[in-house]
């Protein structure tokens, strides 16, 4: 171990650029040993250390990966399932969970027959007398492994086999309870799958997930309708005497047995059959395509009544278009009337106020120097007023308006047409003509 | 699973052959005789060929016809050759240019072998004994040859071992193969400097070998033809007809049969002395009918042998000083070869060698592999490992691009606390290599300046300790007159050389400080906060 001196200056790097590095010197290595063979590897490859670290680490890895276990051990039980199986007695061994005790109790009907033989030799090594008396117990507490050779005795036999997985209770996979809260896949389809291993035709469909199409759903029910189950409870049946006993009691317990084993049939058949019934009868997907169906009927029924549907709408717009034209005409003709007398009101008002601005005109001009004739003017202005049309009056009035001191001017030209016109005798209008 | 290549240790006077069991032990194969070191030795009586220590039972009554130290004549031509270390067996002749034998089949018919046809037949009895102890059919081996072998022996061998179906994958020195067999076994923790020494029984080798980071480095290397067990026999032989001479009046030295029967009782006598304090020899009708029986203490064997030894120790030092290293740069000599055994030789490279030098043979108190299987050993994990590489990527490997590395010629480390140098990459590291310290004691603001270090030997003199004048048991310091030479105190220094960089870390936690050269001979050192994971990096 060094120990570093401590820092007097303020640095981080600080790298003496102008040192010349001794001369190297070229040797040849040995090519020997493996610190040579990497060396050669990196330098043929180009590697970096780190690279070459990383590589040297994969490597480790995959060695030990070779290295390992059998992958059917790691299928195989740790350690006994169900202690109570060490003091079953073998006599009852039917009873014993025969996959547990061979340590195969996450396999069942699944193992093959190659990890069967693993599994047997496996348990025999662990519980073998020979094993159990040299750690004290003695020679004759070998009921665990009469078990075991009993259940390796079953398994390997095809036939015992069947028998024994028909009665594998521990096997089976309970629905879930009626009134329960369940997602309907996740509990039912392991049901089905453990149902399925009694199937004489293979492969069975799955009851798949919620977006399945409705045909598979629909083959799916169809099979199961239809299942073909080659379940026995021959493995049930009680003890059959020998021969050598009574042959009459032998008979009755045979057909006593081949009774109980086609009652438990139907009863299982029965099971199976209302098992499928309840998922049928709770799968949203069939509830679902229900559903689609009423939706897609009610679809179509309005399709197909389209056409008199437009025809009444058709009707009923006109009508309402009719109603709607004939009200706004009403209004219309009404607003008008009131227009009409309102502009002839006005007109009416325009024509005073003209009157009174030419009548009012000659005052104005102070009679055009002629006061003493007032009367006179004033009642000959009234008399030309009198006779002027609409326009003229307009006319006039709007020229006296603007200037008022031709104002005399205006009327004298406005009588001069009213005479020539014949309107007026000039002589009525004297003042002006 | 494909036949598991061989490791086969080819020597002057024994080999041995070795392979890495499916368990990943390495296993010494035996030949049927229950040889683990099986001489090399063939030797024709009639129509049939005896091998092994059959072959070598022959060399008394049918010497002629015995051939022994052939190897190093392969791939040489005759004038090349020693022939003389063949004169106790059949005699080397010239054939075609090459060193070759004359033997005598039955019916006065003759046979004439050249040395690639002998060394065919030797690797062809190897490689049944290995066939026959494995099961499989052995087509492939790793040979280990001595570093001064040339290239046209090489290729000789290679054509030798062809002709019998035995591929060799590769060539490797004996050196190497002696100090990977050993590092296999038992590890070196740190960066070393190792001799490994072979003493065979008629040639020695030296080797100085660098371990940097597992890589080994070739300093220097040194042979000797001459030096062997052969020469630890001669004295004996010397010393016992001597004796015998002086018993009988009668010179076995003269009669061939007399000296190869004395030769071989003396190997065994020998052996004995290397496991325990004395042994017997008794031979039977010595010579002119004369028995011979006498005992020899291991004392008396280490006295007529004393020069041998000390030219063993001599040449070990040779070729340290050939490597232009000092024996405190040593850290260990590796004994390996039938004369490891020797007691004396290791007793004296213990006297020679200062403390900090470890010697590894069979003989100290750490005693190591068993050096006569070493090399066999070592080919044997060369060939294993070789096993998962295909020939295009070994011939690659072997390329000079990568076998030619840079190697740094002065240490690069740190500077410690007390101004001292710390080295971290020794002298003679061949890059690229990456190299991480990690000191986790290390808090606070520190600086991490990294030099380059020169290294000597700094020598004190220690004066004796001045005796006290009224000391009662002065008489017995009277005995030894050592205590008043002055004793010369060696010890290996490091100084501060060139600065290269310097690294501040603060606040740290602990820091790992990794070194890493590049091919191109670029420094990188980085400080690395164990704690944060912050880094200080530098380049040059």
């Amino acid at each position: 171990m060094i120990a570093l001196p401590s820092l007097t200056t303020d640095i981080t790097v600080k790298v003496n650029s102008s040192a010349k590095k001794t001369e190297p010197v070229r040797r040849p290595i040995e090519p020997v040993g493996k610190y040579f063979l990497h060396h050669a590897q990196r330098t043929l490859r180009n590697h970096t250390w780190s690279e070459f670290e990383k590589i040297q680490a994969k490597e480790n890895v995959k060695t030990v990966e070779e290295s390992n276990v059998d992958p059917d051990e790691l299928l195989f039980d740790e350690e006994l399932t169900d202690e109570t199986l060490l003091e079953h007695d073998p006599r009852d061994w039917k009873t014993a969970d025969l996959y547990a005790a061979m340590g195969l109790s996450k396999l069942r009907y699944r193992a093959t027959d190659n990890q069967i033989i693993k599994a047997h030799r496996k348990q025999v090594l662990k519980h073998h007398p020979d094993k159990k008396s040299a750690s004290g117990a003695g020679l004759e507490q070998d009921g665990f492994f009469k078990i075991i050779q009993k259940a390796y005795e079953t398994l390997t036999d095809s036939n015992k086999r069947a028998q024994y997985d028909s009665c594998d209770f521990n096997a089976d996979i309970e629905p879930p309870k009626k009134g329960s809260k369940y997602d309907f896949f996740e509990s039912f389809g392991p049901v089905f799958e453990s149902e399925a291993r009694f199937s004489k035709k293979q492969p069975v469909p799955q009851l798949g997930a919620a977006d399945a199409s409705k045909e598979e759903v629909e083959k799916f029910y169809n099979f199961w309708h239809r299942f073909d189950s080659w379940r026995t409870f021959e493995f049930l049946d009680e003890e059959v005497p020998d021969d050598s006993s009574n042959r009459d009691h032998k008979r009755y317990i045979e057909r006593k047995n081949k009774a109980a084993r086609d009652k438990k049939k139907t009863a299982d058949n029965a099971r199976l059959v209302k098992l499928v019934e309840r998922a049928m009868n709770e799968d949203p997907r069939i509830k679902q395509f229900k559903e689609d169906e009423k939706k897609e009927k009610e679809r179509k029924k309005w399709e197909r009544e389209a056409g008199a549907r437009a025809e009444a709408e058709a009707k009923a717009k006109a009508e309402a278009e009719a109603k709607a034209k004939a009200e706004a005409d009403a209004a219309a003709a009404a607003s008008a009337k009131a227009d009409k007398k309102k502009s002839k009101e006005a007109a009416k008002a325009a024509k005073k106020k003209n009157k009174r601005a030419i009548r009012g005109a000659p005052k104005e001009a102070d009679y055009f120097g002629d006061a003493d004739k007032a009367t006179t003017i004033d009642e000959q202005v009234g008399l030309i007023i009198d006779s002027l049309s609409d326009e003229q009056l307009v006319d006039v009035a709007n020229k006296i308006k603007a200037d008022a001191g031709s104002a005399k001017e205006v009327l004298s030209s406005a009588a001069k047409e009213l005479a020539e016109a014949k309107k007026l005798p000039v002589s009525v209008i004297s003042y002006f003509a | 699973m494909s036949s598991p290549i061989i490791g086969i240790a080819f020597g002057n006077t024994s080999s041995s052959i070795a392979y890495v069991n499916p368990k990943n032990d390495v296993d010494v194969i035996a030949n049927p005789d229950g040889e683990r070191a099986i001489p090399s030795v063939l030797s024709y009586v009639g129509d049939d060929e005896y091998h092994g220590g059959q072959a070598l039972q022959q060399l008394i009554r049918n010497p002629t016809n015995t051939i022994i130290n052939f190897r190093d004549f392969i791939g040489l031509p005759f004038s090349e050759c020693d022939v003389s270390r063949c004169a106790a067996g059949a005699p080397a002749v010239e054939i075609d240019g090459k060193v070759g034998f004359v033997i005598a089949r039955g019916d006065g018919k003759q046979e004439r072998l050249i040395v690639d046809e002998v060394v065919s037949r030797h690797l062809n009895k190897l490689k049944l004994a290995a066939e026959d102890y494995i099961g499989q059919t052995i087509t492939q081996a790793v040979l280990s040859v001595p570093t001064n072998f040339t290239d046209a022996q090489k290729d000789a061998l290679r054509a030798a071992a062809k002709a019998v179906d035995l591929e060799v994958v590769q060539l490797i020195n004996e050196p190497s193969s002696a100090l990977l067999a050993h590092t296999d076994a038992f590890p070196f923790e740190a960066d070393v400097n190792v001799v490994v020494a072979d003493f065979g029984g008629v040639r020695s080798d030296a080797a100085v070998i660098a371990i940097r980071n597992g890589i080994f480095t070739l300093l220097s290397t040194a042979h000797d033809n001459a030096l062997g067990g052969d020469n630890l026999d001669a004295e004996l032989i010397e010393y016992f007809a001597k004796d015998f001479e002086k018993k009988n009046k009668c010179n076995p030295r003269k009669n061939a049969r007399s000296l190869a029967k004395l030769r071989a009782s003396v190997e065994i006598t020998k052996k004995t002395l290397s496991n325990v304090t004395s042994a017997t020899i008794s031979i039977d009708s010595l010579a002119d009918g004369f028995d011979y029986h006498s005992s020899i203490n291991r004392l008396r064997y280490e006295l007529v042998t004393n020069k041998v030894v000390s030219k063993f120790c001599s040449f070990i030092e040779a070729v340290i000083a050939k490597a232009e290293l000092d024996p405190l740069d040593i850290n260990a000599v590796i004994l390996c070869g039938g004369v490891s055994f020797t007691p004396k030789l290791t007793n004296s490279l213990e006297f020679l060698f200062p403390e900090s030098v470890e010697i590894l043979g069979p003989q100290t108190k750490n005693a190591s592999n068993n050096p006569n299987e070493l090399l066999a050993c070592g080919s044997a994990l060369q060939a294993q490992l070789l096993s998962n590489y295909d020939a295009d990527e070994l011939a690659q490997a072997l390329e000079p691009i990568v076998i030619n590395t840079q190697h740094l010629k002065k240490a690069i480390g740190l500077v410690d606390a007390s101004d001292n140098f710390v080295p971290v990459l020794l002298p003679e590291t061949s890059y690229p290599v990456k190299k991480t310290l990690t000191l986790k004691g290390a808090k606070g603001d520190l600086l991490v300046g990294v030099y380059e270090g020169d290294h000597h030997i700094k020598e004190t003199v220690v004066e004796p300790a001045p005796k006290e004048e009224n000391n009662e048991e002065d008489d017995e310091s009277d005995w030894s007159d050592e205590d008043d030479e002055p004793e010369v105190v060696r010890e290996k220094h490091y100084t501060l050389g060139t600065k290269l960089m310097e690294l501040g870390v603060k606040g740290t936690q602990g820091v790992e400080i990794s070194f890493n050269i590049n091919k191109d001979g670029l420094l990188r050192v980085a400080a690395r906060d164990l704690k944060s994971g912050a880094v200080v990096k530098g380049e040059i």
